[in-house]
């Protein structure tokens, strides 16, 4: 439980900062994705304040050796730079690109009510969808 | 080069917000804050692992209505319903294969100086921009 509670005590942190910031208005994503038009460089801004409390925290955080109120940090494994990485990478920037929503987000955009949001969705939910469904039948390149 | 509607107090202190967030759910709870891989993980998900990811993503709307809706914030949607369901499928399928998206990558795994992370991002970054550019100065040109 209390583990539930925390991570609703971050999420509400996280969405405020997507709101505040304003990166949950897709046009606002998108001028500062068109470099080549009249540029919006406040992302680079968001991503900059970000990374500096998080290089910072996650290391005072790792330090500690163990979480408040876990057993220990679930942190990634994977090392390679593989083609599942880079094709992925890809993919995922074309679609952000196409409507100015990545994940975080489309998500707390739910909170605005709007049809388009919830679209956006479902198409990324079955998205997700299709990627388990195409590693179970092993239709993709193999991890390294 | 023209720059418009720049607003930098808001995107450093709205950044700061999300990057708190990270490091509470590292400090607290141990996991990454990547939104794709935590709602990804409600698609097949370990016994007793949902309800955290399900309380996370209920936060994000909540603090985003927090703030958006008394300010004002406004959303603005520019693409028709089907570049909304490519992207929205490109999106999905795309961070579940990269093993993330901006928050995962650009933010957590920078931080830790990733070098998946770094290409990723930089990755997720180009395709975004040379997209944004065919659509805006090709295509819709």
């Amino acid at each position: 439980m209390i583990r539930q509670i925390t991570a609703l005590i971050a999420g509400i942190l996280f969405g405020a900062g997507l709101a505040i910031s304003q990166m949950v208005n897709p046009d606002k994503v998108l001028s500062f994705l068109d470099i080549a038009g009249r540029w919006d460089p406040s992302l680079a801004l968001v991503m900059g304040g970000a990374l500096a409390v998080t290089f910072v925290g996650y290391r005072l955080v790792l330090g500690r050796g163990q979480p408040v109120f876990a057993d220990r940090f679930e942190l990634p494994t994977a090392r390679d730079l593989d083609s599942r990485l880079l094709a992925g990478a890809g993919i995922f920037g074309i679609g952000w690109g196409l409507v100015g929503f990545c994940p975080g987000p489309a998500l707390a955009s739910l909170a605005f009510a709007r049809f388009d949001s919830v679209l956006f969705i479902l198409a990324m939910l079955a998205g997700a969808a299709l990627y388990i469904g195409a590693d179970r039948y092993r239709l993709l390149p193999k991890t390294s | 080069m023209v720059i418009e509607n720049f607003t930098p107090v808001s995107a450093l202190i709205g950044g700061a917000f999300i990057g708190l967030a990270a490091v509470l759910l590292l400090a607290l709870n141990g996991r990454i804050a990547g939104i794709s891989g935590i709602a990804g993980g409600l698609l097949r998900p370990a016994p007793g692992d949902a309800g955290w990811r399900i309380a996370f993503i209920v936060g994000l709307v909540i603090g985003a209505g927090l703030y958006g809706l008394p300010a004002g914030v406004p959303i603005i949607i520019d693409a028709s319903v089907p570049v909304l369901l490519i992207g929205g499928l490109l999106v999905g399928f795309g961070t579940r294969l990269g093993g993330g998206c901006t928050s995962g990558h650009g933010v957590c795994g920078i931080a830790r100086l990733s070098k998946r992370s770094i290409v990723a991002t930089l990755t997720f970054m180009a395709a975004a921009v040379i997209t944004v550019f065919v659509m805006r100065h090709v295509v819709g040109g």
